[in-house]
């Protein structure tokens, strides 16, 4: 490790981290709210499911490289542009999401369905207030994979020159110089794990009658929550 | 589109050392290759955890932390120290100082999907089964030979698809070692070449995605004749069930995967 060059490329390094910050966290977001409506969608409409499956998993087979080069021609942008990226990656969150949605809303027990449903809730206010807290959990863990994901695929961005983490990665490889692949790699893990653990937080802050259910009596959907949290980030991707 | 044609429908492109094929064969031996190596870690390791319950908040955390090393970095880091270890050492033969490096990538991206999916598919068998299987005398490596795997058969086939996919996806930046060949070499060469850039680039794209939906065709298809038809999700139209079997019912690892 070189100490030296660290310190003097901070600056540099401290602005390719906050590109991948918002690179990796942007797409998440807008993945997230597509997949929503699209994922309760399916959960509704059974028929479209097994073609949004489908398409998802040949979304996930067309390498991100790939994508980053083939974008720009798509949509008229320029090649070094972030916003392939960003669209590159929204992408893949929604493939992963779609299934995650539609699976998380299946587990929502039929008996607070019919609660809902008794107390007047109309089917998109029932969808907000009743069957997205619920599935919360579920959809935290696609959450979670998707996140750490694309940490690590926004770095395969500086192949076309994209500037964030994954630029040092290049940058090391042709100086045949390993610090700065190094600070690269940190710099990702550091990044996924705070990711992680902003979305664990939020769960727990969403769902807070999780943590009281586990004490008491074991409900359906905190046993599912509670394998979601063991499987950790679901193997959801296929 | 047309240029994606172009190039594909030329014969030409197809033959030679530097021709499709070739580079296709690439492709698949460093996935395959790297498929098995991963299986052969994260199988038995899963199996373990699955079976006795231990270890499942390591396995979490391995499988996280594998998941979120970036595999560009990791191949960068690698090949650097590999030509580094071939050139101090002249026995050993020097390609393996970028051959070894890049396997290695694809491995640790294969093992958390296969890790997860068995001791999830294991720990998710329904207890009345492995209890029966102890009263009709069957000792802990019976159980876990004859009842546990069969039945979380489904899962792991699906984390070793789910592997698959990824690995041949992720082997397209081997290509950033030139004398690797796959067919990210089409990826990245393309945009420089004179002529049909766009095609050539695009082409090697819907390549390694026909590659990635035959390898997991074929691994579906060697889980569907080793699966009990028993257990099989998607068995014949009418005859089951559209929802998984009861003991993935949970899992939503098991959800997502089994309904493919």
């Amino acid at each position: 490790m070189n100490w030296a060059w660290i310190d003097s490329q901070w600056p540099t390094i401290w602005q390719e981290f906050g590109q991948h910050v918002w690179l990796s966290v942007l797409p998440v977001l807008i993945g997230l709210l597509l997949s929503i409506p699209i994922g309760a969608l399916a959960h509704r409409y059974g028929w479209l499911r097994p073609p949004l499956v489908t398409l998802a998993g040949l979304t996930y087979t067309i390498p991100s490289l790939a994508l980053f080069v083939v974008l720009p021609g798509l949509l008229g942008t320029k090649i070094l542009d972030p916003i392939n990226v960003v669209v590159a990656l929204t992408l893949y969150t929604v493939a992963l999401l779609v299934r995650t949605v539609a699976d998380a809303l299946d587990t929502v027990p039929d008996d607070v369905r019919q609660a809902a449903l008794a107390m007047g809730y109309r089917p998109v206010r029932q969808l907000l207030a009743v069957d997205l807290p619920v599935a919360a959990p579920v959809i935290g863990a696609g959450v979670r994979v998707a996140t750490v994901s694309n940490v690590s695929l926004v770095a395969i961005a500086a192949l076309i020159g994209v500037p964030q983490l994954g630029s040092l990665f290049t940058q090391g490889f042709q100086e045949d110089f390993a610090t700065p692949i190094i600070v690269g790699i940190v710099g990702c893990l550091v990044l996924a794990l705070v990711l992680d653990l902003l979305i664990v937080l939020a769960i727990r802050l969403l769902t807070p009658w999780q943590r009281a259910g586990r004490i008491g009596r074991r409900g359906r959907s905190a046993a599912a929550a509670e394998l979601a949290e063991v499987v950790g980030p679901a193997e959801v991707i296929g | 589109m047309n240029g994606v044609w172009t190039f594909l429908s030329d014969g030409a492109n197809w033959v030679g050392p530097d021709g499709i094929w070739t580079r296709i064969a690439e492709h698949l031996q460093y996935s395959v290759l790297a498929l098995l190596i991963a299986a052969v870690i994260a199988l038995p390791l899963g199996a373990l955890i699955g079976h006795t319950g231990k270890g499942i908040t390591a396995a979490v955390g391995l499988a996280n932390l594998l998941r979120a090393l970036p595999s560009l970095g990791l191949l960068t880091l690698l090949v650097l120290w590999g030509l580094t270890i071939v050139q101090d050492n002249p026995d050993i033969p020097a390609r393996w100082g970028l051959y070894v490096p890049s396997i290695l990538v694809l491995v640790i991206l294969g093992i958390p999907p296969i890790l997860t999916n068995t001791y999830a598919g294991i720990g998710a068998v329904d207890p009345a089964v492995r209890d029966a299987a102890s009263g009709l005398g069957m000792t802990g490596g019976q159980v876990l030979r004859k009842v546990e795997l069969p039945v979380a058969a489904p899962l792991i086939f699906a984390g070793l698809r789910s592997a698959f996919l990824q690995i041949v996806a992720t082997a397209t930046i081997l290509a950033l070692v030139v004398t690797l060949g796959g067919l990210g070499r089409f990826i990245l060469d393309g945009p420089k070449s004179p002529v049909n850039p766009y095609g050539i680039m695009a082409g090697g794209a819907v390549l390694v995605a026909v590659l990635a939906i035959v390898g997991d065709r074929v691994i579906a298809a060697i889980g569907y004749a080793a699966i009990s038809p028993g257990l099989r999700s998607n068995g014949r139209p009418g005859n089951r069930r559209r929802r998984p079997a009861l003991t993935t019912r949970n899992d939503p690892a098991a959800l997502a995967e089994v309904q493919q």
